[in-house]
């Protein structure tokens, strides 16, 4: 029983680093239909930035996560205003170019950081254990979880009150109407692709301690990126927070008690999604 | 035509001499690792070149079909059982991964792949008591088609020819034929074509099967080239090189993916005996690939040369800028 509880808290916490990973992902693919794979490189670029910043460079871990999100998501702008832009309504080749870029990132960590995997510490006001109803919870996961729902509240507010938040939500819905009625689409892109990185960048910070950086992590991060977008909906805020938190608990039950096919365990709802609701929880078309 | 004959013949004469003509085993196991990656590249481009929908989890279906016979063999199946077992779970495979990805096309089409792909590779790792996992799985022995033995490099690279070509009269029939027609048809127009009473999602449909058959054959090939197969072989980079055969050459043609596999074998084999670092290679030449040639390598190449040709060239007093 207490197994279960642990392992609900752990797939809470699993789920809000989900969501900053797959909430930028959602976005730039609802807003620019690019499917952007360079995302779990990002999320590794932004771990592996941030533990050589907190271990290295002997910097708080918070202001440590805040610089690698900021450099991450300089790289992604960089990625998208010279290189996706030139390849704009292309998607097969931006599917390609992506795909290029996240080899060679993985190979320049590779080179950079070698094959050895980094423990990144908890900071040491959250290191230790709240005990409630007799169960040794993690205070670092509680604290994931508490960024996570900052965010996301963050996020809605950003995109549902505000004006910058309105052109993006019309620029998902209708990037040609927006565009005549005057908002400036392409600069957009690259905001939304620089807070997109960004996030997932800081995600990858934040994920430190709990995952550690290896190489790999960017191959293995994509996939659940993608899971989480096909069964939340395209562009949807609320399908990725939905979505984020199903595959974490499919993901950490998965494990526990179907070790050997905790991945198919994982990408079954995938298919069930795609045969029985092809938009997702809250996607407003197809994929 | 006569010309185009000439050719055909001079290549075959070409491939079936190879081993004559090049000196050492090594350089003819290589040649054989090409033929086998062209005929994955074939099957690819059934569907990148002439369906217009791009996979990115074919390596799923070259493993489905290299771990199905590695297993079989490994329960006591005879060759000729677990070659059959292959090819109908590689078909059993490709259908599955059909009726799925085929819920979407464009980007959703590449992203279920992907994910389907990553299925395959995540059972491959981690399924321990039928894969055994990282560390794969060994097979005793090379099957003896006819009572010839392929162990020798030479045979083995003759039985991988054969395969090869019988592929590239199946692709090109195929490709000739009224459903290869149609199948261009759904690529172009599909809702005209639909109009027009063809039943697109089955057309899809076939050419998946189709594509997932030739992935299967390159699958077995593979395994018992090496003899062995392991989820390296089938991550995702895989499925990523073999896009990249197809996208180098020129897809849509029976010869670009041809020329793509020469070109990715030759760079692989020649970049790892002297840089240890691929990935990079393969990642900048996908990135360079789309931003300066976008049709295609060998096109590419000739456009870029025409241009630098022309570009330096003095400029005659009075001609106009093109």
């Amino acid at each position: 029983m207490n197994l279960y509880l642990l392992l609900g808290v752990n797939s809470v916490a699993l789920g809000g680093l989900l969501f900053l990973l797959s909430s930028g992902f959602s976005l730039i693919f609802g807003l620019m239909r690019i499917p952007n794979l360079t995302h779990g490189s990002l999320f590794m670029l932004g771990a592996y930035f941030g533990s050589s910043i907190f271990i290295w460079g002997k910097l708080d871990f918070w202001l440590a996560a805040l610089l690698a999100a900021l450099l991450v998501a300089l790289i992604g702008g960089a990625i998208e205003r010279f290189l996706l832009r030139r390849l704009a309504g292309n998607e097969l080749a931006q599917v390609l170019v992506t795909l290029g870029i996240s080899f060679m990132v993985a190979d320049l960590c590779l080179m950079e950081w070698t094959g050895d995997p980094i423990s990144v510490p908890t900071p040491e006001a959250l290191r230790g254990v709240v005990r409630f109803l007799g169960i040794a919870f993690p205070i670092y996961r509680l604290a994931v979880i508490v960024i996570a729902v900052v965010v996301a509240v963050a996020l809605w507010l950003l995109l549902e009150r505000t004006r910058l938040g309105a052109m993006i939500r019309a620029g998902v819905d209708d990037p040609d109407m927006a565009r005549v009625v005057g908002i400036r689409v392409s600069r957009l892109f690259t905001l939304v692709f620089c807070l997109g990185a960004g996030l997932a960048g800081f995600g990858g910070m934040i994920a430190g301690p709990i995952l550690s950086v290896y190489p790999g992590l960017d191959g293995e991060m994509l996939p659940l990126a993608l899971v989480v977008v096909i069964l939340g909906g395209t562009g949807s805020l609320m399908g990725s927070l939905l979505g984020s938190f199903v595959v974490a608990f499919l993901y950490n039950y998965g494990q526990a008690l179907l070790p050997e096919l905790a991945y198919f365990v994982l990408f079954l709802p995938m298919v069930l999604m795609l045969v029985l609701r092809p938009r997702g929880f809250f996607g407003r078309q197809a994929l | 035509m006569s010309a185009r004959l000439l050719a055909i013949t001079f290549a075959l004469a070409a491939l079936a001499s190879l081993p004559l003509w090049v000196s050492g085993t090594y350089y003819v196991n290589v040649a054989s690792q090409i033929l086998l990656y062209a005929v994955f590249a074939l099957g690819l481009n059934v569907l990148v070149g002439y369906a217009g929908l791009v996979s990115l989890g074919h390596a799923g279906l070259f493993g489905i079909a290299a771990y199905a016979a590695a297993i079989l063999l490994n329960m006591g199946a005879g060759h000729g059982a677990a070659i059959l077992g292959a090819f109908a779970a590689t078909l059993v495979g490709a259908a599955i991964f059909a009726a799925l990805c085929l819920r979407a096309t464009g980007i959703g089409f590449v992203m279920i792949t992907l994910a389907l792909g990553q299925i395959v590779w995540g059972l491959a790792y981690r399924w321990l008591s039928v894969t055994n996992g990282d560390n794969g799985i060994t097979v005793a022995s090379r099957p003896a088609p006819f009572g010839l033995s392929l162990d020798g490099a030479p045979s083995f690279y003759y039985a991988t020819l054969t395969v090869f070509l019988f592929a590239c009269v199946a692709v090109a029939v195929f490709v000739r034929s009224p459903f290869g027609a149609s199948l261009k048809g759904t690529r172009d127009q599909p809702r005209r074509m639909t109009a027009l009473g063809y039943h697109v999602w089955l057309i899809r449909f076939f050419a998946c099967l189709f594509s997932g058959f030739l992935s299967g054959v390159a699958g077995l090939m593979f395994l018992y080239y090496n003899e062995f197969i392991s989820p390296h072989a089938i991550q995702l980079s895989a499925s990523a090189e073999a896009l990249l055969m197809v996208i180098s050459g020129g897809s849509g043609t029976l010869m670009g993916p041809i020329a793509g596999a020469v070109l990715v074998v030759l760079m692989k084999n020649v970049a790892s005996a002297y840089i240890e670092r691929w990935n990079l290679v393969l990642g900048a030449i996908f990135v360079a690939i789309v931003i300066f040639m976008p049709e295609g390598f060998v096109p590419g190449s000739v456009r870029l040369a025409r241009w630098a040709v022309r570009a330096f060239r003095p400029r005659a007093a009075g001609e106009a800028r093109p």
